[in-house]
């Protein structure tokens, strides 16, 4: 397009279009904080038991991964979807079903491999064509129509005895073995839970620079006017919703292996609304967000309830903490716990490092 | 019965854009009756009328984000009536719009490039751009036409109103634009960014025509060849600038302001 050449305004030159570009592609290589967590990460076996290992880490890793495929949608895509968690216990469901386990008359005994693409695709189409229903909405009745799934799910697996054994749900599902490895072993589980969450948050962090994430922040902004630049905008949030959900799956898939056995109470609303908590108390504009959402909300639900025994309170009032934790951060920090580090770290760096070049404390 | 359908589409074939009997209800209020325009390849201009002659209307049913409620529409002789938004855009119609309609938590880059990436191939790809990407470089000159390099990093909530004005417009001119409607541009410019929106406009190529409505004439009647007169939802009068500012009727009812 040759419009007008006006060069007296143009500061930079264009060939910085494509250092810009490099610059910003993975900027996570640029911060020692990033390596580090990485790093413990990585030696955690080293230096956490077995308990901390799997009870506290490979569960936010888990829980954290289903609250990314919430945060892709949300932060990304503006579509609020309370069905992430139904969708992950869809997929736990179908590798007990497919897979091997106590219960012969449901269960199909096909291997792991076989049994683990299939409860993939199968939570990806689930999670598809709910999205398909929910973006004829927006807002209030996106969360309403999810919701609805979600509990219709529940109520389902609690009254259909054929496929989900209802409310006893499939007990003692079998996990993978192989190369001489038990994977459902703690450390070999570790690795296998960090693996997965780490290709998620990268390839979510990926995906946010690229076309269709681009495109679908688009859609969260302006979706009249990404219609009027040529982007059909309701195949655009379906195809966030198959992204979501495949990221979902793939937590469900691990939730199932890490607990053995699946049963309604794990895809009940209560932990439905957790996955929405965990992701706003993380923060939804980055996708570390929902692993520090998850951190906290473990730590919460695993030592709330010594702390509160111990100060003379009830233990089942953990939750009691994790409303109030969420009612501060809506109240001062609508960008989760990030936003708080983020405004924390800028209100601590020199004037000149500010994005903007100090233009104020926007 | 084929015959009729082919010398139909062939009266329409020599039009840019071609509107007949267009009609928009909102429940019993009639926003456009009856509007019927033919615009040549290439031709611009004015669409003129107090607030509430249904200018904004028409464009939202030109490019689908309201459908007509009767009538024919036809963008280069295929007839568009019943397409949603984006496939209209995707054959080279492009709009801005009237409060700018911007995606305030991207960059001026990266909004320019995804209206670049609307009307080309690979809509929901999921690979990054390269380092020579040829979108990325046409976002990139496309930025710099409308004198908006400076702020090419910024957040597109960080801008100021004139500079917001002005990228509304490059999202309009991404790609290959055959006919664009302009609703409104100057509204809320100073005088020197009227100046450069002037510019901007009686430089694109000659092959784009474009519909503008704007109320000042400063800007609207030098960048246009025709104008249409709206009132009240339909078509009041039609001609050359010249014409329609030295109509007596035309200045009662509009440019006079005798507004009831």
């Amino acid at each position: 397009m040759s419009v007008t050449h006006d060069t007296r305004i143009q500061i930079r030159s264009p060939a910085s279009a494509a250092q810009r570009q490099a610059a910003r592609s993975w900027p996570d290589l640029n911060n020692p904080a990033a390596w580090i967590v990485a790093i413990i990460l990585l030696i955690m076996p080293l230096i956490a038991n077995g308990f901390f290992l799997i009870e506290i880490f490979a569960t936010t890793l888990m829980l954290g991964t289903i609250a990314l495929s919430l945060m892709f949608l949300a932060g990304y895509g503006g579509m609020v979807s309370l069905m992430q968690l139904t969708i992950a216990g869809f997929a736990a469901y179908m590798v007990a079903v497919f897979g091997t386990s106590d219960n012969a008359n449901i269960s199909l005994g096909w291997p792991w491999w076989l049994a683990v693409p299939m409860a993939l695709t199968l939570a990806t189409i689930f999670g598809t064509l709910g999205g398909a229903l929910a973006v004829r909405t927006e807002g209030i009745y996106t969360i309403m129509i999810t919701l609805a799934i979600g509990a219709a799910f529940y109520y389902f697996t609690n009254q259909n005895w054929a496929i989900f054994n209802g409310h006893t749900g499939i007990n003692n599902v079998a996990t993978p073995h192989f190369w001489g490895v038990n994977w459902r072993a703690d450390i070999p589980f570790y690795y296998v839970v960090l693996a997965v969450a780490a290709l998620c948050y990268f390839a979510v962090d990926y995906i946010s620079r690229a076309p269709f994430g681009l495109a679908l922040q688009g859609v969260r902004d302006n979706p009249r006017r990404m219609a009027a630049l040529g982007f059909n905008v309701n195949a655009h949030r379906v195809a966030a919703y198959a992204v979501a959900s495949f990221i979902a799956g793939l937590a469900g898939v691990l939730q199932v292996w890490n607990y053995r056995q699946i049963s309604p109470g794990s895809v009940s609303v209560g932990a439905c609304i957790d996955i929405l908590i965990i992701a706003i108390v993380g923060g939804i504009t980055r996708p570390i967000g929902p692993y520090i959402g998850a951190l906290v909300f473990v730590l919460l639900r695993t030592f709330a309830l010594d702390f509160l025994v111990k100060i003379g309170l009830d233990g089942n009032r953990f939750r009691l903490l994790i409303g109030l934790g969420f009612l501060a951060i809506v109240f001062w920090s609508s960008d989760g716990v990030i936003g708080l580090w983020q405004r924390w770290r800028r209100s601590h760096r020199p004037q000149s490092d500010r994005p903007g070049g100090g233009r104020g404390h926007g | 019965m084929d015959s009729v359908a082919q010398r139909l589409s062939a009266v329409g074939a020599g039009a840019a854009l071609e509107l007949r009997g267009v009609t928009r209800l909102f429940g019993a209020l009639a926003a456009l009756t009856d509007v019927t325009i033919t615009v040549r390849p290439g031709e611009r201009r004015a669409v003129l009328g107090s607030n509430g002659a249904g200018k904004t209307t028409l464009f939202n049913c030109i490019t689908g984000d309201f459908p007509p409620t009767s009538g024919t529409i036809r963008f280069f002789g295929e007839d568009v009536t019943h397409f949603p938004p984006y496939e209209r855009i995707r054959r080279g119609l492009r709009r801005t719009y009237q409060i700018s309609a911007l995606f305030p938590g991207l960059t001026v880059q990266d909004n320019v490039y995804l209206a670049c990436r609307g009307v080309s191939r690979g809509r929901f790809s999921f690979l990054r751009p390269g380092q020579n990407d040829a979108l990325m470089h046409a976002a990139d000159n496309l930025v710099q036409a409308v004198h908006l390099s400076a702020v090419r990093d910024q957040r597109v909530a960080e801008l100021a109103h004139g500079q917001q004005r002005q990228l509304e417009i490059a999202l309009a001119l991404a790609g290959a634009p055959r006919f664009v409607l302009f609703d409104e541009p100057a509204a809320g410019l100073s005088p020197t960014e009227r100046a450069e929106l002037v510019e901007i406009l009686t430089s694109l190529p000659a092959h784009i025509g474009y519909i503008i409505i704007e109320h000042d004439m400063d800007v609207a009647l030098r960048v246009v060849e025709s104008v249409t007169m709206m009132h009240n939802g339909r078509i009041f009068k039609e001609g050359v600038p010249e014409e329609i500012q030295s109509d007596p009727e035309v200045q009662e009812l509009y440019l006079g302001g005798g507004h009831e």
